[in-house]
């Protein structure tokens, strides 16, 4: 275990959340079904958990800001998937569709 | 009894309100009402003249009610009704007579369709008189006076179907006008002068001598006194209302109307009105001395008149109309009186005028019921034993108009014609004379073609006599007629005047003459003048029976005067022309000038400024509709324009869809990001 974090740079780590963000902002932003843009939020907001854990180990080890933030950041996304995926049933029953093509009510 | 002197010309006006308030509904009970308004007013009025008959120093202090004090700035105007010897005298005559003519109208109106009318306009006319001469100061008079013109225009005009009738009444309201205009004029005048109107105050010594000796510069005219230019004025009015010369014309047409309202207007009211007017400012006429410019001018125009109208009664043939030149030739005779100084002898005259005239005015309207409507006198004849109580009457009020002794007109003409003999103006006398021998002539004329003789038609063949409502004023008035001038007969007259007392008329009304500050001086009898007087009056009548009477005239024979006086006659008949001359020239003159402003009005001046006005307005808010539809509405609009394009624009960024912004907020904040990185 030592071995692997003397090993492995704190880069890599960021190098692979910036991957996972990125990936995660191509979904939420690619993405026309709801539920994938959902799943694309969830990347992002595991990007930024790697990013605070990795922060934390390689820097501010002394106390556990970091580990608290990803907890903390674990219990919102769980939160959030539940009412996401809640507010796009309500969607499905009403629209019969998760297609964000047709959710365009507030066009202008 | 003095305090009920108001009384008498408000109780013709209550029954005038009365019967044109409701009561006319009913003709009887309207009869009544007026009947009872004018029988109480005679009541009051005979009561007031007993009264002041006895008394002595009303002249100088007369009995005056306060009706009205009008604050007018620092004095007060003080307006009332007042009781003198002239006063009472023409309270005895004026109701007495109206009473008589409204009995005599019942039987002459019975029948009109607008029978209550009539004795609602016949009382107003007796309120205008009333009120006239029971005034205490101008104001009112002229009030009244103004009632009475109008009332003499409701009643000529009374048939006003008739196109002639109401021309006549619009004819007589317009020339009294022409009077009452210079009347007002001597009004203001006066009170600007003295500020007051009340006689009393004028005729005190000191105001008349002020007015006397303040002269009024006039252009042409020259200077005179004060009280002289406003004497003339007032008898303006006089002439008017007197139809004087050249003011005369409306009186003959007056005849238009119906015949009690002919004798109400040529013996009760009306033009005695003038006469009544010229003795009460009698004071302010003489205030210049004796035969000053007013007291000539009246003089001359009442002889003028007097001749010029018995000129022109000589050759009518209407019955009514001789009579209403004969009226207006006997107020010139009064005026003649008047402006000469024969105070007393002019109030002598209006009172038995009044009378006898009344008397034949009566008599003629009875003559024309009796006649079915016939006025022309050389149409009727023989009606002597057809009408016999008419004819009796009539003759009465003739010799009375003539001139014969005893008759009541024999005294006031003899005291007239015995004053103008007195006085400086000899010429007064000559034509006063000579209209004395022709005012015989023509009565004895009338008479001649009206009673005697043959009917020269099938109205006067069929000839009735009227009703016995009508004969019993024809009578009374044919009492008066012989005997009122009795009052009067001068003290020095063999057997009469000591029996019937020292002149007790000229006693009574003399001391008006108190306030002139002369005395009243009775002029013995001149044996001449009454002498020529008498002569001429007989020789009048006799004359007119001998080309009239002795062999009558047949039926469509015309007058036997006109071959013997030839284009005169045409003349005399024609009037002289006046109404001819006044039509060419006044009243042309009045169509062309209000001729010249209808084209002011309507063409030249007032409508076209009115219309460019008018037109301008329009094209200025046609030039401001333009501007706010164009300016002001196209900023408005363009505004909204504006915000709208601007709305259109900007709600294209609003797609609805959520990825979109989310690509915008990435965007951004990888811009941003670039732009912190490499600054």
């Amino acid at each position: 275990m030592e071995e692997i974090l003397g090993t492995v740079p704190l880069t890599w780590y960021l190098t692979v959340s910036a991957a996972l963000f990125c990936i995660g902002l191509y979904g939420v932003l690619a993405r026309r079904n709801a539920i994938s843009i959902l799943m694309g939020v969830e990347l992002i907001l595991n990007a930024a958990n790697l990013n605070f854990i990795a922060f934390w180990r390689y820097v501010g080890a002394a106390d556990f800001d970091g580990v608290v933030f990803a907890l903390i950041v674990m219990t919102i996304a769980a939160c959030e998937a539940t009412v996401g995926l809640a507010l796009i049933v309500g969607v499905f029953r009403n629209r019969r569709s998760v297609d964000l093509n047709n959710l365009d009510l507030l066009r202008g | 009894m003095f305090n009920l002197v108001g009384l008498v010309p408000l109780l013709p006006l209550a029954a005038f309100a009365a019967i044109s308030l409701g009561v006319w509904r009913d003709r009887r009970l309207s009869t009544y009402v007026a009947l009872g308004g004018i029988g109480l007013a005679w009541v009051i009025g005979w009561g007031i003249f007993f009264a002041t008959w006895g008394q002595s120093g009303l002249v100088e202090h007369p009995f005056r009610q306060t009706l009205l004090s009008l604050p007018t700035g620092t004095s007060r105007l003080e307006l009332g009704f007042q009781v003198d010897p002239l006063t009472g005298l023409m309270l005895f005559m004026v109701p007495f007579l109206c009473l008589l003519i409204f009995i005599y109208s019942r039987g002459y109106m019975a029948g009109d369709k607008r029978y209550s009318r009539y004795f609602a306009y016949v009382s107003l006319f007796a309120t205008g008189m009333l009120g006239l001469v029971v005034s205490d100061n101008l104001l009112f008079l002229y009030v009244f006076w103004e009632i009475m013109g109008l009332c003499s225009y409701l009643l000529i005009s009374f048939w006003f179907e008739k196109p002639s009738a109401y021309r006549a009444g619009l004819k007589a309201f317009l020339t009294t006008r022409v009077g009452d205009a210079l009347l007002f004029l001597g009004l203001l005048l006066l009170y600007s002068r003295t500020g007051t109107l009340s006689f009393a105050e004028i005729f005190r010594e000191e105001s008349l001598r002020h007015l006397a000796e303040v002269q009024a510069g006039l252009p042409l005219l020259g200077a005179l006194p004060l009280s002289t230019l406003i004497a003339l004025l007032v008898f303006g009015g006089a002439v008017g209302k007197s139809a004087q010369f050249p003011l005369h014309v409306w009186l003959p047409e007056a005849m238009e109307g119906p015949t009690p309202v002919s004798a109400l207007i040529h013996a009760a009211t009306m033009v005695s009105a003038g006469v009544y007017l010229v003795a009460r400012m009698f004071p302010l006429f003489a205030a210049a001395g004796p035969g000053n410019a007013a007291m000539n001018t009246v003089a001359f125009i009442g002889a003028f008149t007097a001749l010029f109208a018995a000129t022109i009664a000589v050759a009518q043939n209407d019955i009514k109309r001789v009579l209403a030149f004969s009226t207006i030739s006997q107020l010139g005779y009064m005026m003649a009186a008047l402006g000469i100084g024969g105070y007393v002898a002019g109030v002598f005259h209006l009172i038995t005028h009044a009378f006898f005239k009344a008397l034949l005015f009566l008599g003629s309207g009875a003559v024309i019921l009796g006649a079915h409507h016939e006025q022309d006198m050389l149409k009727m004849g023989g009606l002597k034993s057809r009408m016999p109580v008419t004819f009796w009457t009539f003759l009465a009020g003739t010799l009375a108009l003539a001139g014969v002794f005893p008759w009541g007109g024999f005294w006031s003409k003899d005291d007239i014609l015995n004053e103008a003999f007195h006085s400086d103006l000899w010429i007064i006398y000559v034509v006063l004379s000579l209209a004395a021998f022709l005012t015989a002539f023509y009565m004895g004329r009338q008479v001649s073609l009206t009673f005697l003789g043959k009917p020269r038609s099938h109205e006067a063949e069929e000839a009735k006599e009227v009703p016995m409502v009508m004969q019993a004023p024809l009578m009374v008035l044919a009492v008066f007629a012989t005997v009122l001038g009795l009052i009067g007969v001068p003290e020095d007259f063999p057997i009469l005047g000591p029996i019937l007392g020292s002149n007790p008329f000229h006693h009574y009304i003399g001391e008006m003459l108190a306030l002139t500050g002369a005395h009243p001086v009775a002029l013995p009898v001149n044996w001449l003048v009454l002498g020529i007087s008498l002569t001429l009056a007989v020789g009048g009548l006799a004359a007119g029976w001998l080309i009239y009477g002795r062999k009558p005239l047949a039926a469509g024979q015309p007058d036997p005067l006109r071959a013997r006086l030839g284009p005169v006659y045409t003349v005399l008949e024609n009037r002289y022309y006046v109404d001819e001359f006044y039509q060419a020239t006044v009243i042309r003159f009045s169509l062309w000038l209000s001729e010249v402003f209808a084209a002011i009005d309507s063409r030249w001046v007032i409508d076209p400024f009115v219309n460019l006005v008018g037109r301008a307005g329009a094209a200025l808010a046609e030039i401001l509709s333009r501007a706010d539809s164009s300016v002001l509405d196209g900023a408005v609009n363009g505004v909204g324009k504006l915000v709208r394009a601007g709305g259109r624009g900007l709600r294209q960024v609003q797609t609805g869809q959520v990825q979109d912004y989310l690509l915008v907020l990435v965007t951004t904040v990888l811009l941003l990001l670039a732009v912190f990185l490499v600054l």
